[in-house]
């Protein structure tokens, strides 16, 4: 196989990566944004704790997937920039704006404290569900259609919903007490919006788009595909039965929610990437059309191969640091 | 109303504006802030600790405002111009690829431990988490300096099929501009750094605050600013000297060269009026140009007319170089004059202090006004002599640039007055603290000072 043919298999198997990694990252600290309570300051400000040394890190994953579709795939990356013209600029006024909140929270005067909860909070939610909007139009092939519009707000709120489960999951791993017990009520609730959401988007793929249709309901194919949606299903019991007994002697099982939540994410991810592979634009621009030069793609190669184990490392090791139940958040 | 393409580069003006007030301080801050950190570490002195932690939670909101406009930095090229990947994509796509995976990790995830690690990692593990934010920082100037550079001067590819490719990374990233570029806007970072820092201690001195942390940050700044701001003279006319080399029409727009001319005067002020093709009311050293760019005194300037059609608007040029050189003089000035107060008094007068606060923010209008030269001075291209800007640019109606275009600017003037109010809450509530009495730190104010550390 050529350089020409392998590279783009590599990259978007990199950009993947990033994307899938941001969903989980982000998604947990934006829901835990979108959570935030309005009676109760203090556990705001410990659910804030529980993401605060990790927000940065985690949207860097965005930069880089949205980076890597610019490295490697201009062409596809000029197209969806272009339809997605303004969800995008939403979506950054959102990210600028819960960003910003985190830190000015903390420094500015009492009274203004709250109306930077208020800001992160809202700032949460338009990321999420510009996020979720723009995941839909790009499943409907950017048409400005009824029902692709329709569509798309569906898929808004399932991306929020899931946003939310994934920040309560993570809040029960990470708080105790009356917080926690909280977090899991909030994500049963999220939990079934979640998969409410998750069955929508199954339905519609395939009728919308024939070629998704095909992968999926041809042998071997259509086994894997099936077992997506058990073996989610499956994940949703767990957690529910978890959440419903929260508090947990001993904390049992405390992070099982969480890790469930990312098994769901991932597969719900696989389904979509393989619904759409090798199409980078959905029907209309495939990876090895959209790619660039060979060359420059190995030049990226060789240091993505270094630097990407490393930054995995570090941030394993941040993880670490900050292992355990959250606490007050001080500078050093 | 105005088209795509001029609302496309004011955006992009906007955004990279707003964008560079934040990195621009939190590059060399972050040194500051390694500094402190050492200082404390090798003395144990408290006033150090005191210093890191103001500084720390200063550093933490800048940052954070300069993550938030990076991001909508890194979306701008596919949003408004998609020519200029499609076109220069091979190249531009690798050095900012390097830029996210060396320096935005590293930074971001090191962070998290610098700003709320203290207690759980040990002591070293600290100081080395921010060398690595510092590192970090530093490494992101360099990548998005070799593409800046390399899109004023490229070097290292060729064209094929209307597509630049790629032959040699090592011409590509040390193209000819690169390294004067490179350090010319590292040191203005630390002068950047250097008079806000001066600033806002001098604010908590001059409001009474008599502890020993911001003294010493006040004297740092005052002597780094008194190292850095020679040699910035000095650097920056070095990278003129490469400008006149490789973008000569640049240099006879900053200069306000209208006609090629020999022995050309230094024009320290006017009013340039391209229509008519001259500087009225011109005050003017003559041949001091040609000495300083030729080191001749009869030395050929190549003038506009030698470019027509093919060299930047001349006003903002010939303003913003004079902007950014009449910063850097005060800059000097100030700095000596600082230090030398020091040297002999250990304090400054108070018309002093009010000086430097008047000059706490002086770093961001030379960068601003640097860069607008250095920008402006590449139209009407976008990569030199191979992309124009107007060629880059989308085709998104203008109704939706207006839109984003609004939402930019409304957002941007909300975050920099929260972001001015807040550093004033921040330092007001400094001034308040008590000071420590033994100059070791021990167990127990060890304990003390994290108790104060809620952020």
């Amino acid at each position: 196989m050529s350089e020409a043919q392998w590279l783009p298999i590599v990259f978007v198997g990199l950009m993947g990566l990033a994307v899938l990694l941001y969903a989980i990252l982000d998604g947990y600290d934006l829901g835990v944004g979108i959570l935030l309570p309005n009676d109760n300051e203090q556990q705001r400000d410990t659910m804030i704790a529980s993401i605060g040394p990790f927000w940065d890190a985690n949207e860097t994953w965005l930069v880089l997937a949205i980076g890597l579709l610019l490295i490697a795939f201009p062409e596809a990356h000029s197209e969806v920039m272009r339809e997605l013209y303004l969800p995008t600029a939403i979506m950054l006024a959102g990210l600028i704006l819960r960003g910003v909140a985190f830190d000015f929270r903390a420094k500015v005067a009492l009274e203004n404290k709250r109306m930077w909860d208020h800001i992160f909070r809202a700032g949460s939610l338009i990321t999420s569900l510009s996020q979720g909007y723009m995941l839909g139009m790009y499943v409907m092939g950017f048409e400005y259609t009824a029902e692709a519009i329709g569509f798309s707000i569906l898929s808004a709120l399932g991306v929020t919903a899931a946003y939310a489960y994934i920040g309560a999951a993570w809040l029960v791993m990470k708080t105790e007490g009356e917080l926690q017990v909280r977090a899991a009520k909030w994500g049963r609730r999220c939990g079934w919006t979640c998969l409410a959401g998750i069955i929508a988007v199954c339905a519609v793929n395939p009728l919308v788009n024939p070629a998704v249709f095909e992968k999926w309901f041809t042998f071997p194919f259509v086994v894997a595909m099936g077992m997506i949606p058990i073996t989610c299903l499956a994940m949703f019991a767990i957690v529910d039965r978890v959440l419903k007994k929260v508090p947990l002697p001993d904390d049992f099982g405390c992070w099982l929610p969480f890790v469930c939540a990312v098994i769901i994410f991932v597969l719900c991810f696989q389904g979509l990437a393989f619904s759409f592979y090798p199409y980078i634009v959905p029907g209309k621009i495939d990876i090895w059309q959209a790619a660039s030069a060979p060359e420059s793609l190995m030049f990226i190669l060789y240091g993505a191969v270094i630097v990407v184990p490393v930054i995995l490392a570090y941030t394993a090791f941040s993880y670490r640091v900050f292992w355990g139940k959250a606490t007050e958040l001080k500078y050093y | 109303m105005l088209d795509t393409f001029m609302l496309s580069r004011i955006q992009f003006a906007a955004n990279i504006s707003f964008h560079i007030l934040f990195p621009t301080i939190t590059i060399a801050m972050c040194w500051f802030l390694c500094y402190f950190k050492v200082r404390f570490d090798l003395s144990g002195h408290p006033m150090w600790m005191r210093a890191y932690r103001f500084w720390v939670k200063v550093f933490a909101l800048t940052f954070a405002l300069g993550v938030v406009s990076g991001i909508t930095m890194s979306f701008q090229f596919g949003t408004n111009w998609p020519g200029f990947m499609e076109t220069v994509g091979n190249i531009a796509g690798p050095l900012l690829g390097y830029e996210v995976l060396t320096a935005f990790f590293l930074e971001a995830t090191f962070l998290g431990v610098m700003l709320f690690g203290m207690g759980r990692v040990p002591n070293k593990v600290h100081t080395f988490s921010t060398f690595m934010v510092a590192i970090g920082t530093s490494l992101s100037a360099f990548w998005i300096l070799a593409l800046n550079s390399w899109m004023q001067t490229p070097t290292g590819f060729e064209m094929r099929d209307g597509v630049a490719h790629a032959t040699d990374w090592w011409a590509i990233i040390f193209n000819p501009s690169f390294p004067y570029r490179l350090t010319h806007m590292l040191i203005a970072s630390g002068l950047t750094a250097s008079f806000f820092i001066a600033g806002l201690s001098a604010y908590r001195l001059l409001k009474g605050d008599e502890k020993k942390a911001p003294r010493v940050a006040l004297k740092t700044a005052l002597v780094v600013a008194a190292i850095l701001a020679p040699t910035q003279a000095f650097v920056g006319d070095l990278h003129g000297l490469n400008t006149l080399e490789h973008q000569p029409q640049k240099i006879a727009a900053i200069e306000g060269v209208w006609h090629t001319e020999k022995g050309a005067p230094l024009v320290l002020f006017g009013i340039p009026d391209e229509e008519q093709q001259t500087t009225h009311y011109a005050i003017e050293i003559p041949k001091m140009a040609s000495l300083i760019l030729t080191h001749e005194w009869d030395g050929e300037l190549q003038g506009l007319n030698e470019f027509e059609g093919n060299h930047p608007p001349v006003a903002p040029m010939f303003f913003g170089f004079r902007i950014m050189v009449g910063v850097g003089m005060l800059m000097i000035a100030a700095s000596w004059l600082g230090c030398w107060f020091w040297w002999r008094k250990r304090e400054l007068p108070s018309w002093m202090y009010r000086g430097l606060i008047a000059m706490t923010f002086s770093g961001w209008i030379a960068t601003l006004a640097g860069w607008y030269v250095t920008e402006i001075g590449r139209q009407p291209w976008l990569v030199t002599g191979v992309l124009t800007t107007a060629d880059a640019v989308t085709t998104v109606p203008n109704t939706s640039v207006a839109t984003s275009l609004a939402l930019y600017l409304t957002l941007y003037t909300v975050l920099i007055i929260a972001y001015l109010r807040t550093l004033l809450v921040m330092s007001n509530r400094a001034i308040e603290l008590e000071e420590y009495q033994s100059p070791t730190a021990t167990a127990i104010q060890s304990s003390a000072i994290n108790a104060e550390a809620k952020a």
